[in-house]
């Protein structure tokens, strides 16, 4: 076992820290080099010591730091330390890459709050010496940068950019962290509370939203940007100018009374407001930043320390790099598809019906593969409206500027309509998108397969209706597939990809080419009711709507799940897939599961009654919907409520792994990531059926081994 | 429609330090295209008063124009150095006189009125680019006795001018090779040579990101004792080695040309005036001779006389080829007039960059010497030419 040995602030009594083990669990780890290298700067400024970090991969691969890189960063500062002959020390990144953070490939390893508290005193005993040399320091952040690599740069006393920055970032929260290494306490003291929280909350909570050079620099996390073309040299230059007192650096005073408090406090209610406490990283970012206002350095990192052990050992840090790494890498490589070499091209592709799902889905097809994408209705108006919406989508991507005047033309000239199905004769990939109804869509097949040569996909978007039924009948069968989208289309990133009985290879490679092509996450599901995403949430809809049907107020069982953090309460996300179509699906699975899926009366009422919510357009609990749903006399509470929805989760996954519906607990996470927004701090949903004891409970075990999505035991 | 040509002004230049080519070299892992975007965005930065749009064409010179040199390196770099899309450009090549020809075509293009300001330069990586890369010359230049063998080997070409020259020794080209050492490192001593350099970045796997400040291939030290003892590569028992002849290098070169009222418009400093140019041919076998008849034409057509001419900036392929020059025009081997700050056998000659830097330097010495009107610059070219160029002082202050 080899031992990291730490020195600690340059100038200072090196403080003796021995890292025991870390190297080990970091066994993998791709280093980061610290080079250094000397440059003479212009204008008779001296002798600047350049240190660059580089994996010795290229962008692909992006730098790193795990105990390695530290180390070799903490020699790099050693060497400099000592020297009396420069004038500046700087700091770059390898070309297109500054430094995306900790590695965190040996994090899930991590057994002990001792090595995990090592592990975040490394960082800042490293770091923190950029920003405690005889001489000043320069950050030049020539490329993405994230986390622990944004940090290094904070610690240094100036920073340049490039303009070419393709993203720069703190998402430590929106993994189960905090940018501990100096981000929670270095930021809102440069750039005032208000705009740190807007890196390390704010931006995280969007969707993990990054920051382009020039928006980093606005917000004065850099003092100067340059052009990518010559940024190095201009940032050199422009050193040498600081450093002769050309260049004199002022930064807007950060506001250190009221309006530090009030950001915070502010941003406090915003994230209970969304997660009601179900995730700690955004919560003790906070308090971090709240206190940073009156503490000194070696507060201010000596806190980070401890609240980055605490987390590291939390399950919601365990549960979300369990997530990202489903989606970086599982979503990559679906479990199951079938050779890529299998796949055929697509070349022209087909969409049956053009109703708003059809237009939505000829758009995508349009934009992703650029290829000539036919409707077909039977009705010239509706083909037009059709068609004119695809367009109209067209115009508005054209007046945002995210598509040029002649991209313009050409998706438009790519998206056609045609009243005859004849049109499909040369497409390669036929999807249907009309009404969700076996007969209609079996007909619609059938009439397809008389102008489609023999290979054509034929692919349904059905939520719930059986791929292998709707092929029955067909002369080729084996090239039908369930393509199963989710609204809006061009937003939710995932792809049920539903393999029928008969459904053969090459069809399914080529839905996953295609599914790729688009830039959807792929998922292999089997032929099963409604599929993964529409199961499970029908599952936990169905329990809670029960318990309304028994009296429980709607208000009682919203807050019920409250305390998961999901992206909304159950009575709104009905609100938005629409009643009709939660009523549709869920008789599809009564059908099939009558037990499990009882049928509301009250729901049925609610659809009939042609409200598409129980909530009126203030938000407000319609009184009428409440109406409907009156009447039960056996409330249950909050807790009651959560019980039998947790409950009736784990109870359907475990069902639909063992009938095998998807490969492993890791699909049915993806799934409700991608496809429902579920949150990492539950790792999708099982890994926080597992830490809850509820899988153990209901089914007498968990769906993943300790340590796959929690500490390790 | 009578047009009248109008003045060319010569308004600043740049470069890139040169580097050594090879594997150790300055630039070894750095692109040819981001030197000689580098040497462009540099000259744009020393010339704010000129907006970018307002630039007419790129014109840029490589001998061998393929990979990071090929794409139209003219236009690639203009659209790299993030210039106007608007700007046009194009890649010129006449080997050694790559820049040279970039500023007399564009130049003329001004002249002739068709653009206002124009950028001309030249860039070279020896390294990536070794002499001679993917050359595949007809079976007739030898079958039909149209060259001698030795023509494409530019070594060569500078001992068979010693043949012709025989008063040429290898120790009087020794001798010149050690003054040119010595004048670089008088120039880069007295701050003579920096203001040109535009210090570029330069990166290796192995070190990490640095900054290239200086040229890299003098060697300040050089004695006539430390030449003698080199190896004649071209010819056993020869005249020509690495010490009387430019090396391989690495390096780029832009220059700003305009109109001169145009320049006076916007703002821009004139250094010099395009005068005149020629470019001659002569047999390939001695394509260091080419200077003569070059410098001869352009002298007769503007009734001049060596005597007229105050610098002389003769670029250093080979010191015999200088040496050459000399001879014909009665020049003593020391003379003041010529490559006062040394030459390429010091500083490098990365073949298609190096026209502007005789300019560049040209027109610094002019700024110093008002009391000189008329320079040169001058250069041999392979295959068997010579072009060379006469500027008028904008800072001279005698009187016609």
């Amino acid at each position: 076992m080899s031992d990291a040995v730490v020195r600690g602030a340059g100038g200072t009594a090196p403080r003796e820290g021995t890292v025991t083990g870390l190297a080990e669990l970091f066994g993998d780890e791709v280093v980061t080099r610290a080079y250094v290298r000397d440059v003479t700067l212009p204008y008779g400024a001296g002798t600047l010591a350049l240190i660059t970090l580089d994996n010795g991969h290229d962008h692909t691969k992006p730098n790193t730091f795990g105990p390695g890189g530290l180390a070799d960063l903490n020699a790099a500062l050693d060497s400099i330390a000592t020297r009396d002959d420069i004038a500046a020390v700087g700091v770059t990144g390898k070309p297109f890459i500054f430094a995306v953070g900790a590695d965190l490939n040996g994090v899930p390893l991590i057994r002990t709050r001792e090595d995990a508290h090592a592990i975040a005193r490394l960082g800042h005993d490293v770091f923190r010496r950029l920003g405690e040399l005889d001489v000043p320091s320069f950050a030049y952040y020539n490329g993405a940068a994230m986390g622990g690599g944004v940090e290094i740069g904070l610690h240094c006393t100036y920073r340049t950019i490039s303009s070419g920055v393709p993203a720069l970032a703190l998402p430590e929260t929106f993994l189960g962290l905090v940018p501990g290494w100096g981000g929670t306490y270095l930021l809102p003291n440069l750039i005032g509370a208000e705009k740190a929280i807007k890196v390390v909350i704010d931006n995280p909570l969007a969707q993990n939203r990054t920051l382009k050079g020039p928006q980093a620099y606005e917000l004065g996390i850099a003092d100067a940007i340059f052009d990518s073309a010559d940024f190095l040299e201009e940032s050199l230059a422009w050193t040498a100018r600081v450093l002769n007192g050309d260049i004199t650096i002022r930064r807007p005073e950060v506001d250190r009374g009221k309006a530090w408090d009030d950001a915070v406090a502010a941003a406090r209610w915003n994230v209970d407001g969304k997660l009601h406490g179900a995730a700690p990283s955004y919560t003790r970012a906070l308090d971090l930043i709240a206190a940073a206002k009156d503490r000194d350095r070696d507060e201010g990192f000596a806190a980070e320390d401890e609240a980055l052990a605490d987390l590291i050992m939390s399950d919601e840090l365990r549960a979300g790099l369990y997530a990202f790494d489903l989606t970086q890498k599982r979503a990559k490589k679906p479990a199951g598809a079938p050779d890529k070499a299998l796949a055929r091209p697509v070349t022209k592709v087909g969409v049956v019906g053009a109703g708003l799902m059809a237009s939505q889905l000829a758009l995508l097809f349009a934009r992703r593969l650029e290829v000539p994408v036919v409707l077909t209705d039977l009705d010239q108006e509706r083909l037009d409206k059709g068609v004119g919406h695809a367009h109209g989508e067209i115009d508005k991507l054209l007046g945002k500027g995210r598509v040029s005047p002649d991209k313009a033309n050409r998706l438009k000239s790519l998206i056609t309509g045609s009243l005859g199905k004849e049109a499909f004769a040369d497409a390669d990939f036929v999807i249907e998108a009309v009404f969700e109804e076996m007969s209609v869509k079996k007909k619609v097949f059938a009439e397809v397969e008389e102008h489609v040569s023999a290979e054509c996909v034929l692919a349904t978007n059905t939520s719930s209706l059986s791929v292998s039924e709707m092929a029955s009948g067909l002369r080729h069968p084996e090239r039908v597939v369930g393509f199963h989208f989710f609204n809006p289309v061009a937003v939710l990133p995932l792809l049920e990809i539903v393999r029928g009985e008969r459904t053969d290879d090459a069809t399914l490679a080529t839905a996953f080419a295609t599914g790729a092509r688009l830039k959807k996450s792929c998922v292999l599901v089997k032929d099963a009711p409604a599929f993964v995403v529409n199961r499970v949430l029908l599952r936990l809809l169905a329990e809670i709507v029960r318990t309304v049907d028994e009296g429980t107020p709607i208000e009682v069982a919203e807050r019920s799940v409250a305390p998961l953090g999901l992206p909304m309460p159950p009575f709104v996300l009905m609100g938005l897939v629409g009643p009709a179509i939660a009523l549709h699906v869920n008789e599809t699975l009564h059908e099939a599961f009558p037990d499990r899926f009882p049928l509301s009366d009250n729901l049925a009422k609610l659809v009939a009654s042609g409200k598409t919510g129980v909530y009126l357009p203030d938000f407000s609990l319609d009184p009428e919907a409440a109406e409907i749903f009156g009447g039960g006399t056996s409330p249950s509470t909050e807790e009651q409520v959560r019980d039998r929805a947790l409950d009736a989760l784990a109870d359907e996954i475990r069902i639909m792994l063992d009938e095998g519906v998807v490969a492993a607990p890791q699909d049915i996470d993806l799934c409700m990531i991608l496809g429902a927004g579920w949150p990492f701090h539950l790792g999708g949903v099982t890994p926080y059926l597992d830490r809850s004891g509820v899988a153990e409970r209901v089914t007498g075990r968990r769906f993943l081994e300790p340590g796959v999505a929690s500490p390790p035991a | 429609m009578p047009r009248n040509a109008r003045d060319v002004v010569f308004v600043d230049g740049v470069r890139t330090p040169f580097g050594k080519a090879g594997p150790k070299g300055l630039y070894a892992e750095t692109r040819a295209d981001d030197l000689v975007v580098r040497a462009i965005r540099e000259l744009l930065r020393r010339n704010p008063s000129l907006p970018p749009e307002r630039v007419d064409e790129v014109a840029i010179a490589a001998t061998t124009q393929t990979g990071d040199q090929g794409l139209t390196i003219g236009r690639s770099a203009a659209v790299l150095a993030g210039l106007p899309k608007s700007v046009p450009g194009y890649a010129i090549d006449r080997m050694c006189a790559g820049a040279m020809t970039a500023v007399t075509t564009s130049g003329a293009g001004i002249s002739f009125g068709s653009y206002d300001v124009v950028i001309a330069g030249g860039v070279e990586h020896m390294g990536r680019h070794p002499m001679g890369e993917g050359v595949d010359p007809n079976p007739r230049f030898l079958a039909d006795r149209l060259v001698d063998p030795s023509a494409l080997v530019m070594g060569s070409t500078a001992e068979n001018l010693h043949d012709r020259f025989p008063g040429i020794t290898k120790e009087r080209a020794d001798a010149y090779a050690v003054r040119s050492q010595q004048k670089v490192a008088a120039a880069y001593a007295a701050g003579k040579i920096q203001p040109d350099l535009a210090p570029t970045a330069i990166r290796s796997a192995e070190k990490g990101w640095g900054l290239a400040t200086e040229d890299e291939p003098p060697r300040p030290g050089t004695t006539l004792e430390s030449l003698a003892a080199l190896k004649t590569p071209f010819r056993v028992h020869g005249n020509v080695t690495a010490g009387n002849a430019a090396g391989l290098n690495d390096g780029a070169t832009a220059c700003l040309l305009a109109a001169e009222d145009v320049a006076r418009k916007i703002g821009l400093t004139p250094r010099m005036r395009l005068v005149d140019f020629a470019f001659a041919g002569v047999e390939p076998e001695v394509m260091g001779v080419g200077p003569v008849p070059a410098t001869e034409r352009l002298l007769a057509r503007n009734a001049l006389t060596m005597d007229d001419i105050g610098l002389i900036e003769i670029n250093e392929a080979f010191a015999v080829q200088v040496l050459a020059f000399l001879e014909h025009f009665k020049i003593d081997d020391d003379d003041a007039r010529v490559n006062p700050w040394g030459g390429a056998i010091a500083l490098g000659h990365p073949l298609a960059s190096s026209g502007v830097r005789l300019m560049n330097q040209l027109s610094r010495l002019f700024e110093e010497r008002t009391d000189v009107r008329y320079g040169l610059t001058t250069m041999c070219v392979g295959m068997g030419m010579g072009g060379t160029v006469l500027w008028e002082n904008a800072n001279w202050e005698g009187t016609e």
